[in-house]
């Protein structure tokens, strides 16, 4: 690397230098989720020079993200996260390699896309998806800078590295099996302070950063917990504990085995039930199909790109569904919703499944205000 | 012995308070002491940490120790 005027504040930066600087432009970091938490680690790997970078995810931009997801703008809406932040990021940082992934990432995708990488950020929204990163991390021992947000109060943690004795710690060591829907609120309702999963990124941005040049003592077999409301921090340290290993795949193979998304909803995966403005949005995720599942000739047609199979067919024609995402809609919001069911009952966690509330009913509505 | 017990997340909204005074002899006494003064705790998960140390079996408690009640988050 020649002497870079854009990295002159890392390269002067006593106990910093070129040696480190040279160690980020060698390294990959895979950063799956880019939301409220990979926003900010994106944006400072990025500025910072990691050489390559991916971004795993497959949601679109909605109105309720920039809150917080502050690579995003209004012209995002509706668009794909992993995209629109791949095409900021070239921009923050043309020297680098991002690669957008735009896919969920999920049991028969995870070790293929995670073995690619040296450094992966779990910056997800979902006990599901964290215990699969943190499964596949294990299985390739790769290190694992992990964060996670409840309303005020933020988790850190590394896991997979092991420290000067030798000792490497598991998500599943903190807890062994992942709590039922009940046993944990989730995010979206219980809502979150903007600018916490900001700090919590960053200082997963931090380790990462740490870990790659060898610089000051990563948060390895610890766990943090920042208060944001009394600006304090909380720090244990974890130990092996029995009950993880019982509850890991032992290989690849048990690794595809498992689902995830039924393991952390205790049988039920949720069906999302979303408005007409978020509806809209969906319409032009490539990875979701709209699905009328009204009768044929039932007033008014939809006129957007869309799918129909009556409720009643429904059943037979499953095999026609292959987008990770299905979105049905009917007249008033009540055959989606059985349709959804059906759906989710067949596709167990494999598939995302939402319902228009109020039916295409409240699409024209929403139009016409 | 009189300890020190720390609520985090979500179990705050459980305890009402971030921090309590409680007395037990070990771990498990805790758990149920816990449990029978919070009965909705039964339903929730969450790890214990002594002293900011992970536990993961019943122990003895020495008088003045800090025990923290920690539940996972999922939020990003």
């Amino acid at each position: 690397m020649q002497k870079n005027e854009r990295y002159s504040r890392h390269l002067n930066l006593k106990g910093f230098g070129l040696a480190a600087q040279q160690k980020l432009q060698q390294a990959r970091v895979l950063v799956i989720g880019a939301g409220g938490l990979g926003c900010p680690v994106l944006q400072y790997l990025a500025a910072a020079g990691v050489g390559t970078i991916g971004i795993a995810d497959d949601d679109i931009v909605s109105l309720s993200n920039l809150q917080r997801q502050v690579l995003y703008t209004v012209d995002d809406l509706g668009q794909l996260k992993a995209q629109q932040a791949a095409e900021r990021l070239r921009r923050l940082n043309p020297e680098i390699l991002i690669h957008a992934h735009i896919q969920k990432v999920d049991v028969a995708n995870a070790l293929a896309l995670i073995s690619k990488y040296d450094l992966i950020v779990d910056g997800t929204d979902n006990f599901a998806s964290r215990y699969l990163i943190n499964d596949s991390c294990f299985l390739l021992e790769k290190p694992l800078v992990f964060a996670a947000v409840y309303q005020y109060e933020g988790q850190l943690a590394v896991f997979h590295v092991p420290d000067q004795s030798g000792l490497k710690t598991s998500y599943r060591d903190l807890f062994p099996t992942p709590p039922k829907a009940s046993e944990a609120p989730d995010c979206n309702a219980a809502g979150v302070l903007g600018v916490l999963p900001g700090m919590m990124g960053m200082m997963q941005a931090t380790e990462v950063i740490k870990l790659i040049t060898g610089l000051g003592d990563p948060l390895i077999n610890q766990l943090l917990t920042y208060n944001a409301l009394s600006a304090e921090s909380y720090t244990i340290r974890i130990s092996p504990n029995p009950q993880a290993l019982v509850h890991t795949p032992k290989d690849a193979e048990e690794f595809s085995q498992m689902d995830y998304e039924w393991l952390c909803s205790g049988g039920a995966s949720p069906i999302r039930v979303i408005d007409a403005h978020t509806f809209e949005l969906y319409k032009s995720d490539p990875t979701a199909v709209i699905l009328d599942v009204r009768e044929f000739g039932e007033w008014p047609l939809a006129s957007f790109p869309h799918l129909q199979i009556p409720l009643n067919a429904l059943q037979e024609q499953l095999d026609q569904l292959d987008k990770e995402k299905i979105i049905v809609f009917c007249q008033s919001g009540k055959r989606s919703a059985a349709a959804a069911t059906l759906l989710q009952e067949h596709f167990g966690g494999s598939k995302e499944i939402y319902s228009l509330a109020g039916g295409i009913t409240a699409l024209e509505n929403n139009l016409n205000n | 012995m009189n300890l020190t017990i720390k609520a985090f997340g979500n179990l705050t909204e459980i305890t009402g308070t971030a921090e309590l005074e409680m007395e037990a002899t070990d771990a498990a006494s805790l758990q149920e002491a816990l449990f029978q003064r919070f009965p909705q705790l039964r339903e929730r998960k969450f790890a214990i940490a002594v002293n900011k140390q992970l536990i993961t079996e019943n122990r003895e408690f020495q008088t003045h120790d800090i025990v923290a009640l920690l539940p996972p988050f999922s939020g990003g």
